[in-house]
């Protein structure tokens, strides 16, 4: 909210500069977020008085002017006709600026000199009068700078106002909160008016029909007024709070606003069939057009201001067009009630008007003002306007707004909560300065009441608040509470996700973290079929866009964008991961989320440097050995990789799932290339992805030490050439299924196909290591064992073993 | 033969003194000093010569022997000094080249930063503790105090599921399903994602926030401002100037936003910190008792603070990170620099 502090000091004395009141109000609970200078668009204007007018010799139009500024005279030349000699005027001087970057300068208008201009208060940009030359009080010292005399600059401070603080949506507001600072006294503006003529009671009436939503509506009639612009010190107060002046009946309603924040309507009250008001709700479907000529559709729950006939008003929120006030209005009926905050929140929100009425009704206005606002309204429209105020008022007042009355306050509770001694006086006077009602009910002990304007106060809580607000946190000395040793503990998936961050940084992965949400067409960019759990998405409301719709099902489609992203910004080598939640829709409330470990390779196998080829790229078996290795630095050793692999976005013949004890775990593989092309994305990509949470139980944590081997090892390598369909882990399952115990491991050192090797088959070097725990094993005892094994293998799997004809 | 040994070891002399090669020194060595060398061939003569004569011929014999030995070995050990520099300065390398293996892999920012902050809060005896981020609204609003059709909605626009589902808005709601599991004392830490429908240089869709709950019997608002003044200097260096002014929050009451004094221009006022000199950092409060009682907790008996901060925010400050998007880009031009 934008605050004028010259008008604030309409209402209390300030001896603070816009900074330290801007602190104070901060410190608070007011946040200032920016304080500005608001200077008029104009310099170098003067007081001036017009000496003499004389015709032009030479154009009909215009007058020639001798004003004086006191210690000179100019001659000026002048195109209006409002003035006459003795007039006091605004002279723009010689270099002199205007609004618009005009300058002054000295010149000849058909052969007469003329030494500066005239202005009107539109040329000025402090009015809309632009009819003539702005005529000055007589009193003004002539030759004075106008800035200064008409008291034109001014400071705004823009104030957040919390949620819970309503009473400050104004400036008196704001002025009370300034005094209960500085120990200042507010001075409220005097409401005195005359009512004449009939009573209003006569001429309108008021019917509420839906008491819940409006339990209070006043009315005055003003009659016989004359629609104008506002004068000048009315619009620049407007102005200074960033509204726009309009005419002298809307700006008033506009003016009480903001004084006192409470908001009114003026209704054309000829307008109004019938001549009455009926507050109903609206009928669901009707359409009504606003004062900004939208037509809007209602529904049922939407509260209307009606005439005898049809709405008039989207209460609490804006006026409709037809019963506008305008140039020709002659009487108002002007409206100052109180709505009910939440059905003014939802309408606002529907009909997406978020007009500063419907800002302070939602947050709840004072109860208490909503006849003072009334008459402060009526006092104003009748002194601008001409108008006569109606006897009375209407008060249609079906349910009473109860005002909390007399809160419990322990000073020993205030003090245990926010950790002070504040004596407990100390926390009377500071509520009694906030305008609340203290009684004592024993020592310490109080009942409080707060004024009606606060109604976020209600609990004890709220006035401990207030007194430390008041009392200043700064105030209050900070302390450390005690430690409960032992207590701190750490999920088991968090320690995981940390420990496979750092392993994956070892692999040379960086981490990324993408958007939870993606675009719905991503499960068919990755091929996923209908039944694929992947379709199953959270879909969000109201997304920010369609690409961010829903909520994502695997890790890889957001690995890929990024790929793609990162491609087109020049970076070609890529090893990244991200660890992050999944959204399965399982038809619950709630959706299922698993956290998942994913990680794409990209580009060069190595870093691009003097030592490497850049054009080894990196394949499946290098992101391979990374989750191999990563899963060895967890302790985990009971993962199969098996293929083939049913996911739909990774290449058939180079794709593996993970399996933990018959269970799939998690994936790795090629992007398929249709899923490559159909992101436009021309470069390969292995990817894998991992549920982390299967991984908990995997990764132990105590591992027990083995003796170190006393006895040395006796390797025999052995190559067989066999089908190439045959699996390397069917072969190492049929020699580890063998139960040899002397076996120790079993190493692939060479894959080979092509010459010397028949068509259809390949080599595999392999690598048999025995050891004994007990004893230095012999050859023959070698040989017995590996005898065994070779052959087992051979029959079962037809291989042939190279160099020997088996 | 007196004079034959000084002969041999004049004429030894100067071979030695002619030879260049090791070869030509282990051909010396064989020829004097070997088996059938010259020197043992003289020496065979000694048994010939009288007994006064013999322990001085002897010596002298001894003497040589030595000399010729001491003199070849130095030259030997020379030559193979020499040899060894050679070989070492045809083995030199560029050292300037740069080395080869796996450049480590980065860690994004904001885990950087989340952890970090995290590690601070275990000093202090949080526990951290994670939940869903899609939620319900009765954890994400009802139970923190935050009613529907109420103006304190307003800071949390949220993205819907449906009307009882939202993704949360912040971390919260770990709180309270924490309390409902649990009796205090409570000592926890949420971090985690959080959801706003909101996208500009200093607003992303999602982003990550901490909270942190301390509820036990006598927690003051004092400890409150124990506690985040310990982390906030801890997090950004114990010179930290900071203030804590009051705010509000559906969720707390007393509730005090904490700004520290802005890390661009200390305080004189420039434009990341709006002129103002103070940055705002995090938002806090005790507990409001509505809080409390949604939870059963008795609020007679204990009480305590919340806070919550934005990691992105923190990671801004610290790096000097302009626009938030650049975190969920994710150009590894940005990632590596972390």
């Amino acid at each position: 909210m934008l605050v004028s502090f010259k008008w604030l000091k309409d209402y209390v004395d300030v001896d603070l500069t816009p900074e330290e009141i801007a602190d104070k109000l901060t410190m608070a609970g007011l946040e200032v977020d920016a304080i500005e200078r608001v200077r008029p668009g104009f310099s170098g204007v003067v007081v001036a008085k017009i000496l003499s007018i004389r015709p032009h010799p030479n154009a009909d139009k215009l007058s020639l002017c001798e004003v004086s500024t006191g210690e000179r005279s100019f001659p000026v030349v002048c195109g209006a006709h409002n003035i006459h000699a003795g007039d006091v005027v605004p002279l723009a001087t010689v270099g002199a600026t205007i609004p618009g970057g005009y300058t002054i300068k000295s010149s000849k208008l058909r052969g007469e000199p003329s030494e500066g201009m005239l202005c009107s208060e539109e040329e000025l940009g402090i009015g809309e009068d632009a009819t003539g030359i702005m005529i000055l009080p007589d009193k003004l010292a002539i030759g004075e700078d106008l800035a200064m005399v008409l008291d034109l600059d001014d400071v705004t401070l823009e104030i957040s106002v919390t949620p819970n603080r309503a009473d400050c949506l104004s400036i008196i507001g704001i002025a009370r909160e300034i005094a209960a600072m500085t120990g200042g006294r507010i001075r409220h503006p005097i409401i005195e008016f005359e009512e004449s003529g009939r009573d209003i009671n006569g001429l309108t009436s008021v019917t509420i029909l839906a008491p819940e939503l409006c339990p209070r509506y006043t009315a005055r009639l003003i009659q016989n007024i004359e629609i104008r612009p506002s004068p000048a010190w009315m619009r620049l107060r407007l102005e200074a709070v960033g509204l726009r002046a309009i005419n002298n009946v809307v700006d008033v309603t506009n003016f009480v606003m903001m004084e006192y924040g409470q908001p009114l309507h003026a209704f054309n009250f000829c307008a109004l069939e019938e001549g009455r008001i009926v507050v109903r709700g609206a009928r669901e479907g009707e359409a009504f057009i606003s004062l900004d000529e939208k037509t809007r559709i209602l529904s049922a729950d939407t509260l209307m201001i009606c005439d005898g006939v049809k709405p008039v008003a989207v209460a609490g929120i804006m006026g409709g067009l037809h019963s506008e006030v305008e140039e020709d209005t002659k009487d108002v009926l002007l409206e100052s009630a109180y709505f009910n905050p939440s059905s003014i929140r939802k309408s606002s929100r529907s009909l997406g008007m978020g007009t500063d009425a419907a800002f302070r009704f939602e947050r709840g206005i004072d109860p208490g003002g909503v006849v003072r606002a009334l008459d402060r309204a009526a006092q104003l429209i009748a002194q601008l306007s001409g108008g006569s105020i109606c006897r009375g008022y209407i008060d249609e007042y079906p349910r009473r707004i109860e005002a909390v009355q007399d809160i419990p306050l322990r000073s020993e509770q205030v003090n245990r909560i926010l950790g002070t001694q504040i004596d407990a006086g100390r926390m009377k006077e500071t509520l009694e300065g906030l305008e609340m009602t203290v009684s004592e009910q024993e020592p310490g002990v109080y009942l409080v009441t707060p004024p009606t304007f606060r109604i976020d106060i209600t609990r004890e809580i709220d006035l401990t608040e207030e007194i430390a607000r008041i009392h200043g946190y700064e105030g209050i000395s900070s302390s450390l509470p005690e430690l409960m040793p032992g207590a701190v503990s750490t999920s088991d998936s968090r320690k995981l996700r940390h420990r496979i961050r750092t392993i994956l940084n070892g692999f040379g992965y960086s981490e990324v973290i993408n958007y939870s949400f993606v675009s719905p067409d991503s499960a068919d960019i990755l091929s996923l079929n209908e039944n694929d759990e992947g379709q199953r998405f959270i879909h969000l409301k109201d997304p920010l866009a369609e690409d961010l719709s829903v909520m994502r099902t695997n890790l890889v489609y957001g690995l890929l964008a990024t790929m793609k992203k990162n491609i087109s910004a020049g970076n070609h080598d890529l090893r990244l991961f991200e660890t992050g939640k999944i959204f399965i829709d399982c038809g619950e409330e709630l959706p299922r989320e698993q956290e998942r470990v994913g990680a794409l390779v990209c580009g060069a196998r190595n870093d691009r440097s003097w030592h490497f080829d850049e054009n080894v790229h990196a394949d499946f078996y290098d992101l391979k050995g990374c989750v191999e290795n990563l899963l060895d630095a967890l302790g985990i050793r009971t993962i199969r990789f098996t293929a083939p692999c049913d996911r739909p976005f990774l290449h058939p013949g180079r794709s593996c799932h993970l399996i933990s004890d018959g269970r799939i775990i998690g994936f790795l593989g090629d992007i398929h290339p249709d899923v490559l092309e159909k992101m436009d994305i021309k470069k390969k990509a292995v990817v894998f992805e991992i549920d982390l949470h299967s991984l908990i139980p995997l990764a132990e944590e105590n591992r027990f030490f083995r003796d170190i081997p006393r006895f040395p090892s006796v390797s025999r390598d052995v190559a067989f050439v066999l089908d190439e369909e045959v699996t390397v882990i069917h072969l190492l399952d049929l020699a580890l299924k063998k139960g040899e115990n002397l076996l120790e491991s079993i190493d692939i050192f060479d894959v080979y196909t092509g010459k010397g090797i028949p068509e259809g088959m390949k080599s595999l070097a392999v690598r048999f290591t025995y050891r004994s725990a007990t004893k230095t094993l012999t050859d023959s005892q070698v040989n017995q064992v590996h005898e065994r094994l070779v052959e087992t293998i051979a029959r079962d799997t037809g291989a042939k073993i190279r160099g020997l004809d088996i | 033969m007196k004079e034959a040994l000084e002969n041999l070891r004049e004429k030894a002399d100067h071979e030695i003194e002619a030879a260049t090669t090791r070869e030509e020194f282990l051909d010396i060595k064989t020829r004097y000093l070997g088996r059938k060398g010259l020197l043992t061939e003289l020496l065979r003569g000694l048994k010939d010569v009288s007994s006064e004569e013999k322990p001085l011929l002897g010596k002298l014999s001894n003497d040589i022997k030595k000399s010729l030995l001491e003199k070849i070995e130095a030259f030997l050990a020379h030559i193979e000094a020499g040899a060894r520099d050679k070989a070492l300065h045809e083995e030199r390398i560029d050292v300037t080249l740069p080395g080869r293996g796996v450049r480590y892999g980065k860690v994004h920012p904001v885990t950087l930063v989340e952890s970090e902050i995290c590690e601070i809060f275990r000093t202090l005896g949080f526990s951290v503790v994670e939940g869903p981020e899609v939620e319900l609204t009765y954890y994400n609003f009802e139970a923190l105090n935050i009613p529907e059709n109420h103006p304190a909605r307003d800071i949390h626009d949220t993205f819907y599921v449906t009307d009882t589902v939202v993704l949360r808005t912040h971390t919260s709601p770990v709180q309270i399903r924490t309390m409902e599991q649990q009796s205090p004392p409570v000592r926890i830490l949420s971090p985690g994602k959080v959801y706003r429908p909101d996208s500009d240089i200093s607003h992303t869709p999602m982003f990550h926030q901490v909270e942190g709950l301390l509820v036990d019997r006598g927690i003051t608002f004092g400890d409150l401002k124990g506690v985040l003044t310990f982390f906030l200097r801890e997090i950004f260096g114990s010179g930290t100037r900071l203030r804590f002014r009051p705010s509000f929050f559906p969720f707390t009451e007393p509730s005090a936003e904490v700004d520290i004094q802005c890390v661009m221009c200390k305080g004189t006022g420039c434009r990341v910190c709006g002129n103002t000199g103070w940055i705002e950092i995090l938002g806090s409060g005790m507990v409001d008792p509505e809080v409390f009682k949604n939870v059963h907790y008795d609020t007679e008996d204990i009480s305590g603070f919340a806070f919550g901060l934005g990691v992105e925010r923190i990671a801004m400050l610290k790096y000097g990170i302009s626009d938030i998007r650049l975190f969920f880009e994710n150009d590894l031009r940005f990632l590596e620099q972390f």
